[in-house]
This record gives C-alpha cells, structure tokens and sequence, in this order.
C-alpha cells in the first residue's frame, strides 16, 4: 500500500493520475517527507516541460477577462493577531485552514477573530468546508436571491457562503434544498448567524441544479413550505 | 524647476497603476504571491504578466484550442487569487505553482471534451509561436528555454519520451495510457518516473554547458 502511494509521485508531477488517486496521493503527500521532497525535486522538470510546450501568444484579452474576474471575487483577508502566530502546529495549520477560508470567500474573517479555543472548535468542523473552497478547481457560483455564493468542486461537493442572514426565528431553522429540474432535495438545517455563515450542503450537486435555503419548522421537514430566501444560479 | 514640479506630479497622479506595477517589477514571485493572498490585483497583474505566456502556450498544447485554453489560463489564475494564503514557498517555486493550477485545469478540460490531440503541433502552428518569440528579449530566452527542453527530450529512450508528451501534453492518465499502448500500469508508471528523472540529469547537463562555465581538471 505505502509502496503503491510512492510510486504515483510521477505521475502525480505530470497530472497524469485519476480523480481518485490525485487525492490519495494528496492526502498521503501531507504526512510524507519522502514524497514531498521528490515532488519538490521534480518540479524543475515539469516547469521545463511547459516552457518547452509552443503555442501561439495569447490575446490581450485574455489579461482583461482574467484580472475582471479576480476583481469581481473580492479577498478581505484574516487579520491574525500574534497570539494565533505563536500557537502549537495544530493550531497553526487550522489558522491555514481559516486563512485560506476568508481568502477563498472575502469575507469570513470576522467569526475568526474572537476567542481562540472558540475558533478552534468551529474550524475543526469547518474543516471540511475548507477542502472545497480551497479546492482550485472549485466553481464560483453568483446568487440569484441573497447575500453570498455557492461554491461547488468538481466532485460536486457543494459550500454555500452567505452573509448577514441573522439566526432563523424561534421555533425555526434554515433547511437548504438542491433543487434538480425543479424537484427539492433535503441537503441539510443551519441555524443563521449575525455575520456570515458557511454551509456544507449535504447532497451532491450536478450541473444545472439551484442550491436554495428557505425557513421551516424546527427539525425541518421533507419538502419546503415557504419560498426560497436564498437561491443560486443554476450550476 | 518651479515650472517642472506640477507637471510631475500630475503625472504622479494620472498614473497610479503605472507607479504600481512599477512597484511591484523589482519583487520575486512568491512576494506577489504573498501580494496577491492580501488582496492585491496589480498583483495578480504582475504575476500574468511573467507567467501568463508559459501558462497559454501549455494549455493550448493541451487543449488545441483558443478559446478552451484562455479559459485554463483564467481558472488557474483565479486558483492562485482564491489559494494564494495556502501557498508555500518552502514546498514549491511560485511559477511552478501557478503553472500547475493552470495545467491541472487543462487537463480536467481536456478529459472532459474528450480531446485526444497528442500528436505533434502543426508546423504552421509551431513557426506562429516562432515568429512571435523573436519579439522581444524575454521571447528569446523563452525560445532558448524552448530549444533546451526539446533537445533534452530529444536524447530520452523513445518509450520514456513518449510517456513524458501523452500524459503532460495529451493529457492521458497513466490507466489511459496503459490502456492505449497496451503495456502493464507498472510499466507505465516506471517509464514516467524514469523519464522525469532522466530528463531532469540532462536538464542539468545542458544547463551548465549554457552558461559557458570554465571547466577545470584536476
């Protein structure tokens, strides 16, 4: 098994790996220094191999619609006091997480900034969330109703980032639906905060299909009752 | 002198993003990148501008088309604006970074369009970029790079040579392309890892004969 992992150091260099074993091998990559350091000492090759790949120069436009696109997808980033620098690794590695959280979203900072062991204890459970929106090859997707947007990776594991919703009513709960072709799936309760919430949508999301929250009966219910106060585009 | 100083500073002011690229041409990559996870655009700029070219070249090596290569470019680089506070710089170079981003993304496209393009560029296409390259001197090394690699390639076993091109430029993964040639997966994945290293020695080799180096025997 171990020897198995080693060996796709290559083709991982080369992107030459299946979906499944990218992420074994990523998973494996985190805990082995053998691997990172023959990954490491193979990519000089593999940038040499893309300097050596001719094409034409690209259009001037490209440089437009590009640098567009990241000034549409705002970063606030997490002002980290010295207290959180000089905490243990762990730690450290979940204040990564956050960074690359609040980067990813522009906006999540805020619920970080408070009481350590409080953050810590929400990012342990976020840490999931942070899989996907760090994810490179996650998409972006705008809202069509609410504050926020629905990040979705490839896999279609779905984050839904929303900003100043409040906590849900006494005696009710935010319930997210994936809606595919119109017909609502249950993908999971959150109660609603102040600031920002991220939520894990719970059901897989496929091209096409909308991501919406609406306000139900605490427990939630099978199908919705009221109308979405949150929708995305269509995936 | 009293006449002069208006004007400059009416040049200072009408050209703040001129000022700001010039600000940022001194620094290395991976200080942009650190730039660029703060927010930065002129940033972001900065870096397409050094690595935007390699980037297209390579995505429309794989993708065999303007329009999906573009789109490559800009999701890699909207990669390093989302994750560019996960970046390390003790773990990987910043251009080989983004590099990846943007040919991780290709090869996704690739898969997905199901393009199977590997055999060699046209030579009509191959003069273009040529042609292109004679433009300026940041080209020229660019093509000097260019010739270096091939001729690297060039001297690798032609099986290794051939695992090296499917799966970087075709995209094909190794199951693909055990599948494709007919040839065990472990035989796949040793031709690979022996290519790369083969092709990093003679890398080496012609790195130090580039730069003209005295040799001396003992």
């Amino acid at each position: 098994m171990e020897t198995g992992i080693h060996e796709l150091t290559a083709g991982y260099a080369l992107d030459a790996l299946e979906p499944d074993e990218r992420r074994a091998y990523e998973a494996h990559l985190s805990g082995c220094e053998t691997c990172q350091e023959e990954l490491a000492s193979l990519s000089d090759v593999t940038e040499a191999l893309a300097v050596a790949a001719s094409g034409p120069v690209p259009r001037p436009e490209l440089r437009e619609r590009l640098l567009g696109a990241a000034h549409a997808e705002p970063q606030v980033v997490v002002p980290f006091e010295s207290r959180s620098r000089r905490s243990v690794p762990v730690l450290s590695a979940v204040a990564a997480v956050a960074a690359v959280i609040a980067v990813g979203l522009g906006v999540w900072a805020t619920q970080l900034s408070g009481d350590l062991d409080e953050a810590r204890s929400a990012l342990d459970s976020q840490r999931e969330l942070a899989v996907v929106l760090a994810d490179p090859e996650a998409r972006t997707v705008a809202l069509e109703q609410g504050q926020g947007r629905l990040v979705v990776d490839p896999d279609g594991r779905a984050v839904l980032a929303l900003r100043g919703l409040g906590p849900a009513p006494a005696g009710k709960t935010y319930e997210v639906w994936v809606m595919e072709a119109g017909v609502p799936t249950r993908a999971g309760l959150f109660a609603g905060r102040h600031d920002a919430d991220l939520v894990r949508v719970e059901e897989a999301v496929d091209d096409g299909d909308v991501v919406a929250v609406t306000i139900e009966a605490a427990g939630g219910v099978d199908a919705p009752t009221t109308q979405p106060i949150v929708a995305s585009e269509p995936v | 002198m009293e006449v002069l100083a208006p004007t400059v500073l009416a040049f200072a002011h009408s050209e703040p993003a001129w000022s700001m690229r010039r600000q940022h041409a001194h620094l290395s990559d991976e200080a942009l990148v650190a730039l660029v996870a703060r927010g930065d655009e002129p940033a972001l700029a900065e870096l397409y501008d050094r690595v935007g070219r390699v980037a297209y070249g390579l995505a429309f090596r794989v993708l065999r088309d303007e329009r999906l290569a573009e789109d490559a470019v800009q999701e890699g680089f909207l990669g390093v604006w989302r994750t560019a506070a996960a970046f390390r710089a003790e773990r990987a170079k910043a251009s080989t970074w983004i590099l990846t981003l943007v040919h991780r993304r290709a090869v996704d496209l690739v898969r997905r369009e199901e393009r199977r393009r590997a055999e060699p560029l046209p030579d009509e296409l191959v003069a273009r970029a040529g042609e292109a390259a004679e433009a300026t001197d940041e080209a020229a090394w660019l093509r000097f790079e260019r010739e270096r690699v091939q001729a690297a390639l060039a001297q690798l076993p032609d099986v290794q040579r051939e695992a090296l091109e499917l799966a970087y430029y075709g995209g094909f993964s190794q199951s693909e392309l055990s599948e494709r040639l007919g040839v065990p997966l472990g035989t796949i994945k040793s031709r690979m890892f022996a290519g790369l290293a083969r092709l990093r020695e003679l890398l080496d080799e012609s790195e130090q004969e580039g730069s003209w180096r005295p040799e001396f025997t003992s």
